[in-house]
């Protein structure tokens, strides 16, 4: 199969941005980028000089498949993605079963290449349940095609299971992908700890049961030497943890989601489930030292945080709702409109937190970049036109989303993965 | 009138007007109760469901005979509650709005239930009480006992003493006092205050006896055994000889000191038992006080709620 995309404005390239440009595509690969390109039999598709990126890469996806299925499945959630630029996303262990043996990593992979229009990219659970307890088979997972290894948003208790999981990890150069929660600390909080939990009268988590862990995390990596990514990150204290840690030569990256430098706790109001996530949202303090920590490359990656869940178990007491967050559809416009459009990083950053960077920390060397050999995951985005956020019309089965009606720029025009256009 | 919304969720809410209505509106309530025959039509013809997730004596009796005494039909579901549990609280609010009634008094172990039970029943609901956040009507008949008793808020020292971060009547009358006007003043064990309630614009000690400094009125919470997890604090032991009302932290406070207590009482832990046998403990007042604040706000939510409908 081979393509053509005219007149294209290049972003995530080390082509020069002010020329308009054209694709060849052929087999799946960027095989030219050039002026003028010709290609007998080749589909022409003419961009009309809008923006082209190379596809987004999503590091922290729920996919609830399997055993979720009703929540999410491996369809659902790749047209969820598409949708929203992502040509590639991961995959937490947390499912059910968990991501913690070599089979269930082969279904995932074999059911990926059926059913799913996006590349799916799982995550190794470092134990057996996504439990903390016993070490799953990481190099067995390695070889089915894991891409990293995770705890599957749940807390380890032990730094020694930690460590070892660190230490071993390292004969794979696995990035080690951790949720930092201490959960004695967070114990049965809902959301963030402070005066807004005290006037709900809701049970709050209070912001050092992250960062205890991002420290005591940051401290086993220096020892280990392991590829520590910390995942979704959304406290100032922690931030500073990151920054210090990189200061030292600390083999760390770490990733937020836009609903962390977007939103604070007052977004939950009176008692507004949709708001309730895990990590809680925080405070103004704590937005703006996650921005300022994208600014100067403290966080890495922006991820969606794409973590679905059934509408009734939203619609409950705000205590046992269900955390959760259908995200895949709005991480970008959102993150081009609160990052870019404000100035506080360009639009090539944006496009290194969601693409270049996730790509080089999962060593998909062949994504990541419009570059001629690589991969035609790629995307046309056109900044211009605004559009309100309508998560009925969602793509997800978590038809729902705190930014309902918001005004965001940043519509993705066409989706190419693999040399298919998909969207 | 002030209050236009069908619902009372708690003082938060409420306007400093707001809450003086109410509390005049009480103070007629208690002509009635003094009168031989303690029944007047206003409710006649409605219904008041006691829906109570939680075990509870006082709150629902006087919720119970404030209703009777306005001539409601009062049904208590807390029996069937309890067997259906699995059921959700708008599904069981469905079924109670389905079959007419008017008022909903709901006890929750979770804060803000009940907003989720208003926004899908047309009958109005009173909070009484949901998980740690608030109790409008217990804050209301303290309120009302402060009153009658000072007879204002304006410049008024009040102390809270004692768990507040599970004292749902506590964090009601922060709302209430600090918007009537009064300076409030909190001692506690530090790790059983609200985290940032200095935020709620009161004066916070860890010495019971600054907070009682000057005081016009102490109002003491339930130390409840339930939730005095061991990691908050080693034992009540420990709390009497730090936080407990005696003659000894009284003697800080203003001369004619009120203090009272919410109710049940843990004789000699939360008030010694001779302050609480003493002139300037009121209990009793504040009981006597608890229909009449009922009474008002049956009253008031039939003129603008569901229930006027």
């Amino acid at each position: 199969m081979k393509t053509i995309l005219k007149n294209c404005r290049l972003v995530g390239t080390t082509h020069e941005k002010e020329m308009l440009w054209d694709i060849y595509v052929e087999n799946g690969i960027i095989e030219k980028i050039g002026q003028n390109l010709e290609q007998e039999g080749a589909k022409v598709l003419d961009v009309g000089g809008h923006m082209v990126l190379p596809g987004l890469i999503d590091m922290h996806c729920n996919i609830c498949d399997p055993g979720h299925e009703y929540i999410e499945d491996i369809a659902t959630v790749s047209r969820a993605a598409l949708r929203g630029g992502f040509t590639t996303i991961t995959c937490e262990p947390n499912t059910s079963p968990a991501i913690d043996n070599k089979t269930v990593v082969e279904y995932i992979v074999s059911k990926s290449k059926e059913n799913s229009l996006v590349n799916i990219h799982p995550y190794g659970s470092m134990s057996i349940g996504c439990e903390g307890k016993e070490m799953a088979e990481i190099g067995e997972m390695y070889d089915a095609g894991i891409v990293g290894i995770s705890d599957g948003d749940e807390f380890t208790d032990s730094a020694s299971f930690l460590r070892n999981v660190m230490v071993y990890t390292k004969m794979f150069d696995l990035p080690v992908i951790t949720h930092c929660e201490d959960r004695w600390l967070s114990g049965v909080g809902v959301m963030n700890e402070g005066y807004t939990a005290a006037c709900l009268g809701l049970t709050g988590m209070p912001r050092e049961a992250e960062e205890v862990i991002v420290a005591r995390n940051l401290i086993l990596a220096e020892r280990t030497g392991a590829r520590l990514h910390l995942a979704h990150i959304s406290t100032k204290g922690s931030v500073q943890l990151i920054r210090e840690a990189k200061g030292r030569g600390v083999s760390v990256t770490s990733e937020t989601c836009p609903h962390y430098f977007i939103l604070t706790e007052e977004a939950i109001g009176d008692y507004d489930t949709l708001a309730k996530v895990n990590p809680p949202l925080r405070t103004r303090e704590d937005v703006d030292a996650i921005l300022e920590g994208i600014a100067d490359g403290t966080i890495d990656v922006i991820a969606s945080g794409h973590s679905p869940t059934n509408m009734t178990e939203k619609e409950r007491e705000f205590d046992t709702a269900a955390y959760g967050i259908s995200s895949l559809e709005t991480a970008f416009a959102l993150s081009y409109t609160h990052l870019v459009k404000t100035g506080i990083i360009t639009l090539e950053k944006l496009v290194h937190m969601m693409s270049v960077k996730p790509a080089e920390i999962l060593k998909l060397y062949n994504k990541g970049m419009i570059l001629e050999g690589k991969d035609a995951d790629i995307i046309v985005v056109d900044f211009q036109e605004s559009r309100r956020i309508d998560p009925i019309h969602f793509a997800s089965k978590a038809k729902f989303s705190p930014f309902a009606e918001e005004e965001v720029r940043g519509k993705v025009l066409y989706t190419m993965v693999g040399g298919k256009l998909l969207h | 009138m002030p209050l236009t919304k069908k619902d009372f969720f708690g003082l938060r809410d409420m306007s400093a007007d707001d809450i003086r209505y109410i509390l005049g509106t009480a103070e007629t309530m208690k002509y009635i109760l003094n009168q031989k025959t303690k029944k007047t039509p206003h409710l006649q013809g409605k219904s008041v469901i006691m829906l109570f997730y939680e075990q509870s004596a006082r709150a629902k009796l006087a919720y119970e005979l404030a209703a009777q005494h306005l001539s409601a039909n009062v049904i208590d579901m807390t029996n069937s509650v309890h067997s259906i549990e699995k059921e959700s609280l708008q599904d069981m609010g469905q079924l109670i709005d389905q079959m007419g009634a008017d008022f909903i008094i709901l006890r929750h172990s979770m804060a803000g239930a009940p907003r989720l039970l208003a926004d899908c029943v047309e009958a109005s609901v009173i909070n009484a009480g949901d998980g740690f956040n608030e109790n409008p009507g217990q804050s209301l008949l303290d309120l009302l006992t402060i009153k009658e008793q000072k007879g204002g808020f304006e410049g008024l020292k009040v102390a809270i003493i004692g768990d507040l971060l599970h004292s749902r009547v506590s964090k009601s009358n922060i709302w209430g006092l600090t918007k009537l006007g009064a300076e409030v003043c909190v001692s506690g064990p530090p790790t059983l205050l609200l985290p940032d309630v200095e935020k709620f614009g009161v004066n916070v000690y860890y010495d019971a006896r600054e907070a009682v400094n000057n005081a016009d009125v102490i109002l003491t919470t339930r130390m409840r055994l339930e939730t005095q997890d061991k990691t908050f604090l080693p034992s009540l032991d420990e709390y009497k000889r730090f936080f407990r009302i005696d003659e000894n932290l009284l003697r800080y406070a203003k001369k004619d000191a009120i203090v009272m207590h919410p109710g049940p009482i843990q004789r000699g832990i939360e008030i010694s038992p001779g302050v609480i046998d003493g002139k300037q403990c009121i209990i009793n007042d504040q009981i006597a006080n608890s229909v009449a604040v009922r009474m008002a706000m049956f009253y008031i939510l039939s003129q603008v709620g569901g229930a006027w409908r």
